[in-house]
């Protein structure tokens, strides 16, 4: 089995989702003879044709709204956005089409859209290129959102996404792109999307995070006894995994790059706040970026989660 | 070097029928008198549906209406050049197109009374569903026409939208996907002066909004929107070049807003009487009803049979509308996704 990095492996969803099923098209910028900008699409163009794998001109709101129109008509486009800093046109596009059309015409109309979309700092790229705006996408009912940490889970969680009879924003760790390597196999798997990954398990405390901070929990909670979920997707989100991990643990941290405020955090917690407040043992804990403006890269390293930071969270939350 | 003209642009405009009904018979569309007969039926059905439509809102038994008067042969002329397997995408304000298209009458009046079951358009029709957000469906049009492209079928896309529609960013979008990729669509713009309050004049300082599709590289033609005969020319020759492959092309129909922008509206506020009056004059129907009793089509007879037949046909619409159960709170969790998810499941029991 090849160990594959999270570009080669969403790569490779991609190869094998085109061949098996010809109505899936890629539409984006620089996604044909370039293979995109971080290369996630190489070598497509040269398998598929530029029918399948098109070059658009620049403009995210035409690229995400005439993939809903093809979307309406049967087709399964992957719209690639080339920044997430660079959806906002399509925005529009995502929350006042793709994601009410099923509802809007009482199922006669469907969107089977991807959107896929680089997030994230630490990639020491100028301005709204580390964007990490998840949140904006949960709170479009109609729309799912996915957001891989590992290759692995990336090329499942990918074709499921592919697979999928609804609209699914596909976020990927800009900043993971190529740092990890692992085994990804050939040929059909799939992690459906609404269940999380337990990606450590213990008992003292529940670590959750997904994409890029995922990691970072892992070093975080290294030599520590603590459930670490990696939540994969953010909506809708697997409550059921976390409510079980909360009641035996007492003790719950969230963790992301976004800002606090209004992030998918506050939901988290509000849910768990919910559903097994009284089995916990003390305050739920966020790390997350500042409610500040994204700083360019000098200052993203003390904008983000660090190790440090996670770990203070977690020793917080273990005072009670 | 001396400077020189690399492009130029020119703007055709087509006119076949005047205001007294006389057409030009050179550029006359080739349209059968059964055929002139069935556009004439469409064109009462779609303005007595839209009279009543008003007068059912001003009673309370629907929500906000969006008025077709005055546009009717923009919409019917143009909806008719399509053949049944052709897409069309419409904005808020196409009634006359769905009404051209055989849609149930009664689940338009069930839309604008608050009722999604009303745009769940029936499968047999080519249909999107209606689009309020201005100028955005452009883009869907496209798509579909791109699909149809991809898998090789001679359908073709039209999109409806308004003048101030083309000030939209999705507007230019589409157009330029459509232009870059040569698209089998059919870009309408019913140019009707308004956009609720704010004139044609300060969308743009084009002269015309046709020449807009000249800067995306393809043809774009002005009409007489009131004129039916040549609504449906203009239309037809578009559709028939988007069938062989040759591209999309923008039709403006230069019309009238006849009425209030929507019954939310009141547009004495900001245009005048005699302007009104001027396009009054203008009829699209007067016209169209001259033409054919010159041409021995129109009686009264003929009007007095589709009137009733029109009538009837509203008057049942508005009981089966009316008649409807009401619909189920649980369907606006059933149609969120393909499935529900699990906190949808538990906020199911609430109904
Ligand atoms: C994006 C958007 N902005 C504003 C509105 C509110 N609105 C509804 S219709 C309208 C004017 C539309 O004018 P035009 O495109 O000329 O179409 P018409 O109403 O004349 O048919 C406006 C501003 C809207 N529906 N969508
Ligand atoms: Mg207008």
């Amino acid at each position: 089995m090849a160990k594959l990095n999270m570009v080669q492996a969403i790569n490779l969803a991609l190869r094998e989702e085109m061949q098996r099923d010809k109505d899936v098209v890629i539409l984006g910028e620089d996604v044909g003879r370039d293979g995109g900008v971080f290369r996630v699409t190489e070598g497509l163009l040269d398998i598929f044709g530029q029918e399948r794998v098109i070059d658009t001109p620049l403009a995210e709101s035409g690229i995400v709204g005439v993939s809903i129109g093809m979307a309406a008509r049967g087709l399964k486009p992957i719209a690639e956005v080339q920044f997430m800093g660079f959806i906002y046109p399509a925005l529009d596009q995502i929350s006042s089409h793709a994601a009410r059309l099923r509802s809007r015409s009482r199922g006669r109309y469907t969107c089977p859209l991807v959107v896929r979309t680089p997030y994230g700092a630490g990639i020491k790229a100028p301005e709204h290129h580390s964007e990490s705006t998840e949140a904006l996408f949960c709170h479009m009912p109609g729309i799912k959102v996915a957001l891989p940490s590992t290759p692995y889970t990336a090329k499942g969680l990918l074709i499921s996404a592919i697979r999928d009879p609804d609209p699914v924003i596909f976020l990927e760790s800009a900043r993971l792109y190529r740092l990890i390597k692992e085994e990804v196999p050939e040929g059909e798997y799939t992690i459906p999307l609404g269940k999380a990954r337990m990606a450590r398990e213990g008992k003292d405390v529940t670590v959750i995070s997904w994409g890029a901070m995922l990691h970072r929990c892992l070093q975080a909670t290294e030599g520590m006894s603590a459930d670490v979920i990696d939540l994969m997707t953010l909506n809708p989100f697997d409550e059921e995994m976390i409510y079980s991990s909360v009641k035996k643990t007492g003790r719950v941290v969230i963790v992301h790059e976004a800002a606090k405020t209004c992030g998918l955090g506050a939901e988290i917690s509000a849910s768990i706040a919910e559903e097994a407040m009284l089995y916990l043992k003390g305050p739920v804990t966020r790390v997350t970026a500042y409610d500040a403006v994204l700083p360019l890269p000098k200052l993203e390293d003390y904008y983000m989660p660090t190790v440090e930071r996670i770990k203070r969270g977690i020793e917080e939350a273990l005072k009670y | 070097m001396p400077e020189k003209i690399i492009e130029s642009c020119s703007v055709t405009r087509l006119d076949i029928l005047n205001e007294k009904g006389e057409a030009d018979l050179s550029l006359m569309p080739a349209l059968t008198d059964d055929q002139l007969r069935e556009l004439y039926e469409i064109f009462i059905l779609a303005r007595t549906f839209d009279h009543r439509a008003l007068n059912l809102q001003r009673e309370g038994r629907i929500g906000t209406y969006a008025p077709i008067l005055g546009q009717e042969a923009s919409q019917i002329g143009t909806a008719y050049a399509l053949d049944k397997t052709d897409w069309i995408f419409p904005s808020f304000r196409e009634n006359g197109v769905l009404v051209a298209r055989g849609y149930p009458l009664h689940m338009i009046l069930q839309y604008w009374g608050g009722d999604e079951r009303g745009i769940k358009v029936p499968d047999h029709l080519n249909i999107f569903t209606i689009s309020i957000p201005v100028g955005t469906h452009v883009l869907h049009a496209v798509g579909s026409a791109m699909a149809a492209k991809y898998r090789d079928e001679k359908t073709v896309s039209m999109v409806y939208f308004g003048d101030g529609g083309t000030s939209e960013g999705d507007f230019h979008e589409g157009m330029n996907f459509a232009g870059t990729f040569r698209l089998p669509v059919v870009f309408v713009c019913q140019n009707n002066q308004w956009a609720i309050s704010v004139p044609r004049e300060r969308q743009t300082a084009s002269r015309t909004l046709a020449q807009k599709a000249w800067a995306y590289g393809f043809e774009g033609i002005q009409v007489d929107g009131n004129d039916i005969l040549a609504v449906y020319k203009a239309a037809k020759a578009a559709v028939e070049k988007a069938r062989r492959g040759e591209g999309p092309t923008l039709i403006e129909c230069f019309t009238y807003r006849m009425a209030d922008h929507t019954t939310a509206d009141d547009a004495s506020r900001y245009r005048t009487k005699e302007q009104v009056a001027a396009w009054e004059a203008r009829d699209p129907l007067l016209r169209f009803r001259l033409f054919l009793e010159m041409k021995g089509i129109w009686t009264e007879a003929f009007q007095k049979e589709v009137d009733e037949k029109a009538k009837q046909k509203v008057d049942e619409a508005e009981k089966t509308a009316e008649s409807a159960v009401h619909a189920e709170p649980s369907d606006m969790l059933a149609y969120t996704y393909a499935s529900l998810t699990p906190r949808q499941t538990k906020q199911m029991r609430d109904f």
